[in-house]
């Protein structure tokens, strides 16, 4: 198992760097003249060469990366081109804070989805099973911002229970900002919600139909035990991987949340950096970005190989 | 002489689930409104009337306008041609070319397709929407640019989907008994292997596109996507988002159509899946 | 609630008994009746065989008694008694404190059945805890005692394992201890043994006559092998279509049969004792009909050769025949099946064995090798430089001569589909020579000419994955006609025609898709198809497997006359050894990539044989009760083909392996004479008279 875990890991450094070149192409090698995409039209001949001094764009491409790169590693994650402030500690801030908005969704929308997941998966074609199955492809196809302003106009406007804007002072704690983070939360919930339902339904229906489960089933064994030894322990597995899938999509999710509530998360400050053209702002959250979605890709991997004998024990 | 009555497309398994029936008619009906959208609205889709800004509801505007006196109800129909122009046209250009990835990996495996499947993975290494922003930053923000987009977004999705189809025929012995004929590759991957892919495909082509009908409506309303006056659906909420308090239906018209035709093309997905996968369908 | 606590019906005896019940599927096109008005009994203590094809309903049967049928099936009528109890009236919440404790069942395939999650150990003592409430530690005692019960070796170790580790035969042995460790009244069997190879096989066969001798259980053994009933069962039951045909003793039944499709299974199992030359297989014309579409007459009269007027106006009862214990028949012309049977057979025409008339030799390959790199190196031998293989054909060399067939017998994993494909071409063999017709042809089918590819064709094991389903059949047939032999289109279509005849498939078959046919059919279509460039040699793998006993009896039959009319050579290969002795003038023995014996089919059934062979054959079950067969019994562990033992590699299984010599030296070849080879270390008299001795001492 040791070697797999190693072969993952260097899996994932590679799958890295590919991604910090097509964001560092992207942003900066790409789009033709970058300082004439930053300052626009009207720019003046002296502005842009102060732009592409600062970047270094007069350098060879190989050079302008690895010298990026080398600095992200290192933790300087440059200035911002609007502001002249450096970037790692607002990055960090707004990371913080989106960090809370999906950990509460995570805690909410995972336990239940697979819950209800589960329910309909032995109740199928029912009664019940249809009435989470149609909820679940409702789920799948709200766009967070329909959600959310949905949200807004329920729960801010006709009860005023929240706010309707979510800003939060820079370094509140979680309590403080609760009340601002709860409907975002919502809206990124309810796609991720749907998604596991679906998935844990069909993974479920798939084990429930195993010899295995027929097996325990006339071993004599109470309901209770086929149920949790034999169909979750297999079903749930599964599970681990689309959990770790759907935070993709979680992502995309807080980036619109973050923007139709106004909530001062990492994922609208890269919206504001795309519309500020910001170059260095959007370098620097998007490899934030990855690299938190691959840590936790490397994490569902370990804890799948750990649970699955098949790996486990070779 | 056995007669296998279960296999082969049939309409009639689909009359248990009402749901996909319905999804497939909605479907149907904005692709009509496509066509023939701007010949059927009341108004121009960008007929500006500023003296009737904000209205409600009424008879004259059966969504009321928008802050520009657009009326709502015209921009939403005519707006179905956007969304299926935009969405549409991406995820035809997924399929295709991840056909053709997943079949070259699928088939001849090897070097070829470890390296195919590692950029893949590259690819998907990077949340959808943020590489889409990334992207559409670098290339400017267009229809086509998003089409492009959303094209290469779901390559990676459907080239998988295909080539673990592929990996599986392969195989089977039909396509050995093709080789000790000593048919070329482009032989077996096109009159072997392909006629059976097409299936899956299909059920896989349709759900792309309820994803990338969400995704086009996402970077729309982040005004990332397709530029005004277009009334793409996603801009249209975008840009009445300003003005949430005041005029609700400005919003919830185009949010409204484009939730109904995600979650019908998603109905429309499972249905298609019941009638062209038989058998192993867990849904 | 259990069975001792119920009351009991009247007039019940105990033991198992079934009366009158049928059975109901609702499926899109309506109600169906799977099995009808079925009866028998099984007395405790007494092992019942159910025999039947696919589609006879008899693994319907098996759910529906321990209630455990599929959503859409229901019992529509009749009793299922447990001892008195009617186990029909009980809801799914009652079976449960039944099943286990006093109805428990042993599937078909073992490594569905195992949760892979699971170890093994734990899966066995959750078993006996919940009937038996002892704690946890002392469970998982009983679990290792359990597992060597069953003659598990290193059991402590094995119940630390999960199902992945395992393979099939001892998943199936843990499977069998489960399944009796609560002392059952009740004990189903499933197939058990139809995954497993037959020298496995042999052995459950033995492990599960010898446990069930200790108990009072009574046993249904559902199973489409007749050999397999013949040794192990005392009654028996043939089920067609739903309804019983025959029922007896087994040693009635199989010696005098009193039903035609009794009869007609028996004589359509190939017998390892006859020669070839002198039968045609006995087949049975026609399909088995749908449940919707029941003659009304007796179900089977449409195909029966001895059927009049009267079979078809209305349905026989069962009649008791008083023939003997309880013999019954549901045939009104028993008698005559009875007194003369060949009246229901295939007329017995003696085949013309064409000579074949040249001395040539179509394949001749030498020193075949096929080894493959394993994907999963070990960090350890990665430090010591080595890089592992698998040696999956270790230089194979034979010949095949124009006109004659050689079968090729092994085990699974032993290579011998390996070798066919290196052959064929769709394995690049690592090294050798591959000749034929003189030239000596490239390894990978890519690169051999259009001339090289119309020599060699083939038939392969799974029907359903032969034909491509999405294009007709006709046009599977006619494709190699286009691409190989460029015929002109009214060639073609003559041609196709010509193809189809000599498969006995009717031409309107050509636009039919292959989902619209059976795989006996489709078989056959896999035939012309590779019949079509006129190849010098036919390979077969395994062709035959997947069918049922009746169906791979008239595709025998097939093969036989293709290789009398056409002279075509044919390598046939094939686990079953009864099979390819009916099929091949050769045969060649391979174990662990190598061959160990060759020699003619009449020779290679007479000693000496290679302890191997011997085995092969003395595993094999035979439909005959009364057949004498030494019990030669392997050890189950079948070496990695990684690490391949020193010296004579089949020395760790071998049960007349001689000494040290065995470990140490690889052994030579022997002559026989009229070319009958055998690998071995023991002088071959010395082996005719052991092996001589052994079948006169009978077990």
């Amino acid at each position: 198992m040791i070697i797999y875990l190693l072969r993952r890991l260097g899996f994932i450094l590679i799958t890295l760097i590919l991604a910090s070149i097509i964001i560092f192409g992207s942003t900066q090698l790409l789009p033709g003249d970058v300082a004439q995409v930053m300052l626009g039209k009207f720019a003046t001949e002296k502005a842009l060469e102060n732009v592409r001094e600062e970047l270094g764009l007069n350098k060879p491409a190989y050079v302008q990366y690895f010298g990026w790169l080398k600095n992200f590693v290192r933790g300087d994650w440059g200035n911002s081109m609007v502001s002249r402030q450096p970037v790692r500690p607002l990055i960090l801030a707004r990371l913080r804070n989106s960090a809370m908005i999906a950990v509460v969704a995570l805690l909410f929308y995972v336990p239940l989805g697979i819950l209800l997941g589960v329910i309909a998966a032995l109740r199928k074609e029912k009664p019940l099973d249809q009435i989470i199955s149609g909820f679940s492809m409702a789920f799948v196809g709200l766009p967070e911002f329909v959600t959310g302003l949905l949200l807004i106009s329920a729960f801010a406007f006709r009860f005023a229970i929240f706010p309707a804007n979510s800003s939060i002072a820079p370094g509140s704690t979680f309590i403080e900002a609760f009340p601002s983070l709860i409907l975002p939360a919502i809206a990124v919930s309810l796609t991720g919600l749907g998604y596991i339902i679906r998935m844990t339904r069909a993974s479920t229906i798939d084990v429930l139909s195993t010899g295995y489960v027929m097996a325990a089933d006339l071993k004599g064994l109470p309901n209770a035990q086929v149920l949790s030894k034999h169909v979750l322990r297999n079903s749930l597995l599964p599970t681990i991987t689309i959990v770790s899938m759907g935070i993709g999509y979680l992502i995309g999710g807080l980036i619109i949340a973050e923007s139709v509530f106004g909530y001062p998360g990492l994922g609208r400050l890269v919206v504001y950096g795309i519309q500020r053209r910001d170059v260095i702002l959007i370098q620097a959250c998007s490899m934030v970005i990855v690299m938190i979605y691959s840590i936790s890709n490397l994490i569902a991997d370990m804890l799948y190989s750990a649970l699955n004998p098949r790996i486990r024990y070779r | 002489m056995k007669k296998n009555r279960r296999r082969g497309a049939s309409w009639r398994r689909l009359k248990h689930y009402p749901a996909t029936l319905v999804g497939f008619f909605i479907v149907g009906f904005f692709l009509l409104m496509a066509f023939i959208g701007p010949l059927v609205a009341p108004y121009g889709y960008s007929d500006q009337n500023l003296s009737e800004r904000l209205q409600p509801p009424s008879r004259e505007h059966i969504i009321g306008t928008d802050q520009f006196g657009r009326d709502v109800f015209s921009r939403v129909l005519v707006g179905s041609r956007d969304i299926y122009l935009t969405a549409g046209s991406g995820a035809l250009l997924a399929v295709l070319i991840g056909l053709a990835i997943g079949l070259i990996a699928g088939y001849f495996g090897g070097l070829v397709d470890e390296i195919l499947m590692r950029l893949i993975d590259v690819l998907l290494a990077i949340p959808p929407l943020l590489l889409a922003m990334i992207v559409l930053f670098s290339l400017g923000s267009s229809r086509l640019n998003v089409v492009i987009v959303v094209g290469f977004l779901y390559i990676p999705m459907v080239s998988r989907v295909v080539r673990s189809v592929v990996l599986d025929l392969k195989t089977r012995q039909f396509v050995e008994a093709a080789k000790l004929r000593g048919e070329t590759s482009l032989y077996i991957m096109f009159r072997e292997i392909l006629p059976s892919v097409l299936p899956p495909l299909a059920v896989e082509a349709s759900m792309r596109f309820s994803y990338a009908i969400f995704l086009v409506a996402s970077l729309g309303f982040l005004g990332l996507g397709v530029q005004p006056p277009s009334p793409d659906w996603g801009l249209m909420v975008g840009e009445a988002r300003n003005f949430f308090s005041q005029a609700m239906w400005a919003l919830f018209g185009p949010a409204g159509a484009v939730v109904i035709l995600v979650v019908s093309v998603g109905f429309m997905s499972d249905g298609l899946r019941r009638m062209l996968l038989p058998g192993g369908v867990s849904e | 609630m259990s069975i001792r606590t119920t009351k009991k019906v009247q007039g019940a005896s105990p033991g198992l008994e079934v009366r009158d019940l049928t059975i109901t599927y609702n499926t899109e096109d309506g109600p169906l009746d799977t099995v009808r008005n079925l009866s028998f009994k099984i007395a405790p203590g007494e092992i019942y065989g159910l025999v039947g094809e696919s589609g006879s309903g008899k693994t319907t049967i098996a759910r529906a008694v321990v209630n455990y049928l599929a959503s859409n099936g229901t019992i529509k009528s009749g009793r299922i008694l447990l001892d008195g109890v009617d186990l029909c009236t009980k809801t799914k919440k009652e079976m449960r404190s039944i099943w286990g404790s006093d109805i428990t069942m042993v599937h078909q395939d073992p490594n569905k059945s195992v949760n892979p999650s699971m170890s093994i150990g734990n899966q066995i003592a959750e078993m006996v805890r919940v009937h038996s409430g002892i704690s946890k530690a002392e469970a998982r005692k009983k679990a290792v005692d359990m597992l060597s019960w069953v003659r598990m070796p290193d059991p402590s170790r094995v119940a630390r394992r999960y199902p992945h580790q395992l393979s099939g035969g001892q998943l199936q042995r843990v499977l069998i201890a489960i399944a009796l460790v609560t002392n059952p009244r009740l004990l189903i069997m499933d197939e058990p043994t139809t995954a497993l190879d037959v020298t496995t096989e042999a052995v459950i066969l033995d492990l599960i006559r010898d446990l069930l001798m200790e108990y009072q259980t009574a046993v249904l053994y559902i199973t489409h092998n007749l050999g397999v009933v013949a040794r192990l069962c005392h009654r028996v039951g043939v089920i067609y279509a739903g309804a019983l045909m025959e029922q007896g003793p087994v040693s009635r039944v199989f010696k005098k049969m009193l039903h035609p499709y009794t009869l007609g299974l028996l004589g359509s199992v190939p017998r390892v004792e006859l020669d070839k030359r002198d039968i045609v297989l006995n087949t049975i014309p026609g399909y088995i009909p749908q449940p919707d579409s029941l003659p009304a007459g007796c179900i089977f009269a449409p195909r029966c050769r001895g059927a009049e007027d009267a079979c078809r106006a209305s349905r026989p009862p069962l009649v008791d025949t008083k023939e003997g214990a309880d013999h019954i028949t549901a045939c009104r012309r028993w008698q005559v099946v009875k007194n003369t049977p060949e009246k229901f057979a295939n007329p017995q025409e003696k085949r013309e064995m064409r000579e074949p008339t040249t001395e040539d030799i179509v394949l001749d390959s030498v020193n075949v090798k096929k080894y493959f790199p394993i994907s999963r190196v070990r960090l350890g031998d990665l430090i010591r430089g080595k890089r592992p293989v698998v040696k999956a054909v270790d230089d194979i060399s034979l010949r095949i001569r124009q006109g004659f067939t050689m079968g090729i017998v092994g085990e699974s994993g032993c290579g011998k589909t390996t070798f066919a494909r290196c052959i064929a071409g769709l394995e690049k063999a690592s090294a050798g020579k591959i000749i034929v017709g003189d030239e000596n042809l490239p390894y990978v089918v890519s690169k051999r000419s259009a001339d090289q590819l119309k020599k060699i064709q083939m038939v392969f094991q799974n029907p359903d994955a032969s034909l491509n389903p999405q294009h007709t059949v006709g046009a599977s047939v006619a494709r190699p006609l286009t691409r190989l032999k460029n015929l002109s289109k009214k060639v073609l279509q003559e041609r196709l025609e010509e193809l189809f005849q000599s498969v006995n498939l009717p031409k309107e078959y050509m636009n039919r898709l292959p989902h619209e046919i059976s795989g006996g059919e489709k078989q056959r279509v896999a035939i012309a198809r590779a019949l079509a460039t006129d190849p010098k040699l036919l390979i077969c793998d395994e062709p035959i497997s997947s069918l049922d006993v009746s169906v791979q009896a008239s595709l025998m039959n097939t093969l036989m006359e293709l290789q009398n009319r056409r002279g075509t050579s044919c390598l046939f290969i094939s686990h079953d050894l009864a099979a390819v002795k009916h099929l091949s003038s050769w045969i060649a023995v391979i174990y662990l990539g190598r061959l160990w014996e060759i020699g003619s089919a009449s020779d290679i059934l007479k000693p000496p044989h290679h302890p191997y062979t011997e085995a092969l054959f003395s595993a094999l079950p035979i439909p005959d009760p009364d057949a004498k067969q030494s019990r030669v019994r392997l050890r189950e562990a079948v070496p990695s083909a990684v690490t391949i033992p020193p010296g004579c590699r089949f020395h760790p299984r071998c049960p007349r392996k001689v000494g040290e010599i065995c470990e140490n030296e690889e052994p030579p070849w022997q002559d026989y004479g009229h070319w009958h080879k055998i690998c071995c270390h023991i002088p071959l008299e010395e082996l005719v008279e052991i092996q001589n001795a052994d079948e006169g001492d009978l077990q």
